[in-house]
């Protein structure tokens, strides 16, 4: 066993040497090396097509990395780790079309990790459907069809559908996109406060970072591979104006 | 019109399809799948010529063929893309092709063909009931129990991928459950028209519901209605039942969609 670079043992997410590519010859990653340790609040920025969705879905386990090892809670990336749960907000966020369903439907399937797939939920999961509900303010909207509701609130829903499993890894993929000022700014806090209170490890995705950037404690800008690691006040300059998103600092 | 033995295995049999078939087909309309159905009736048609062919029953050469059917559509569809689309096309037109030859080959282009195409009152034996009867609550039951983990996978198959969910068996079960549908409704609803008592019911309930399980209720409740004012026009009408029963479905999906227009109005 070699000694891991970082946070070791206590490490959540740990990437050793991961490339990737959607095709043979074609490289979104190159040789990433990254451990995030348990109650970190990490937000993975970079340029569009720069592979940071593609970073967090290899967390995710909903792609294989070409080369290297991911693990999460010390398991292979996807398999099932008894170290905790993942609650993970999909980027534009999938929203049922035409099908009616309500806030309180949505965070339920939220539960299936902890309660599993058979049966009806008991009653400690719904009550825990019912507290996420309560924790994104929709508790007065809970029984409202989802598209009932202005885009925001449906972010919110979502993000208690995340929340609704008590996950101590919780990945975020572009949680700001349409959603206005005031929730984006609610958001912010929530997480501060789930890291305060629950010391839950957040990935949090995205080109924009201003509403969680005095919260996070680390920075990763990906560009095919990982161009800076570290605090945000250390982060180049240019990269504080999201509309300076071209060629920079690519090692 | 109760009198009469044929008449009565004929509504009890409907009454099953009914609840089943909108059952089924909430969860591929609501995954944007609502013409499998048509297609596992295109393969379901080509196992009935096999079983001319062979001798044995239509309906158990049916249904494995359409299960065969559906679960190499779930792989391609598991693939995902243009190709997936593609290679539907392919399974489905093989599969009538297939049909056509067969059931010609086996001399039987006649009258007992068309009952399974069409649908027929008449032939609904005392066997067909119990069969239709215990697979279909088999059906229904495997459904009430996964329901929950059916719903997230339909609603977000990634996610439930993430939370540790076995969504690559649900959706085999969900296509198996289709296959079984299409073969069991033959007899009533008949292949051609199978797939409209799957999908017609669940949209006309989308139009109205205000939640999944609302959807879900409502549309079996339309299906299993549209299944028996069906049989009764077709009886005293004399018209094939498939096609009436279709119609009043379709009929049923045109109130409640006026109907909800009406109320966003309002």
């Amino acid at each position: 066993m070699h000694e891991l670079t970082s946070a070791g043992p206590e490490s959540v997410v740990e990437l050793e040497g991961v490339s990737f590519g959607y095709r043979a010859g074609m490289r979104v990653l190159e040789d990433v090396s990254l451990s995030v340790g348990a109650g970190e609040f990490v937000a993975i920025a970079g340029p569009n097509g720069g592979g940071k969705t593609t970073l967090l879905r290899l967390v995710l386990g909903l792609e294989r990395p070409t080369s290297g090892a991911v693990r999460v809670f010390g398991a292979p990336a996807g398999k099932a780790a008894a170290g905790g749960r993942i609650g993970y907000l999909p980027q534009r966020a999938r929203l049922v079309g035409e099908a009616p369903v309500t806030v309180r439907e949505v965070v339920s399937t939220g539960r299936l990790a902890p309660a599993g797939i058979w049966g009806p939920l008991r009653r400690a999961d719904r009550d825990a459907v019912a507290d996420a509900i309560e924790t994104v303010g929709l508790t007065a909207r809970a029984d409202a069809p989802l598209r009932t509701l202005s885009g925001g609130m449906q972010q919110r829903a979502l993000i208690a559908k995340a929340l609704a499993s008590e996950p101590t890894l919780l990945a975020l993929d572009e949680p700001t996109t349409g959603v206005d000022a005031a929730s984006q700014e609610s958001l912010g806090l929530l997480l501060e406060e789930l890291r305060e209170q629950f010391g839950v490890t957040i990935l949090y995705v995205s080109h924009e970072f201003g509403a969680v950037e005095h919260v996070v404690d680390r920075i990763v800008l990906v560009r095919g591979g990982i161009v800076y690691d570290g605090p945000p006040s250390g982060l180049p300059g240019v990269w504080h104006d999201p509309s300076h998103q071209h060629d920079h600092g690519h090692a | 019109m109760l009198d009469l033995e044929f008449m009565r295995l004929a509504l009890a049999t409907g009454a099953v399809v009914g609840l089943l078939a909108p059952a089924v087909g909430f969860f591929l309309v609501e995954r944007k799948a609502s013409l499998i159905g048509d297609g596992l009736g295109h393969v379901a048609f080509a196992g009935v010529a096999l079983g001319y062919l062979l001798g044995i029953s239509p309906v158990l050469t049916a249904l494995v063929a359409a299960v065969v059917g559906a679960l190499s559509i779930e792989w391609l569809r598991s693939r995902g893309g243009a190709a997936g689309d593609q290679a539907l096309a392919l399974v489905f037109y093989t599969g009538i092709a297939a049909g056509v030859v067969l059931v010609s080959r086996a001399g039987a282009l006649n009258v007992s063909l068309f009952q399974f195409l069409f649908g027929s009152i008449l032939t609904v034996t005392r066997n067909d009931f119990w069969t239709v009867l215990v697979l279909g609550a088999g059906a229904l039951a495997t459904i009430a129990v996964l329901f929950r983990g059916l719903v997230a996978t339909v609603l977000d198959e990634e996610g439930s991928r993430v939370a540790g969910v076995p969504v690559t068996r649900l959706n085999v079960v969900v296509a198996v459950l289709a296959a079984l549908t299409v073969a069991v409704s033959m007899r009533i609803v008949g292949i051609l028209l199978i797939a409209a008592l799957m999908v017609l019911p669940v949209i006309a309930a989308n139009r109205v519901a205000w939640s999944l399980r609302s959807t879900f209720a409502l549309s079996m409740g339309l299906g299993v209605s549209s299944v028996l004012a069906g049989l009764c026009i077709a009886y005293y009408a004399d018209t094939p039942p498939g096609g009436t029963i279709v119609l009043v479905a379709a009929a049923t999906f045109a109130f409640c969609a006026a109907g909800s227009a009406l109320v966003r109005r309002a």
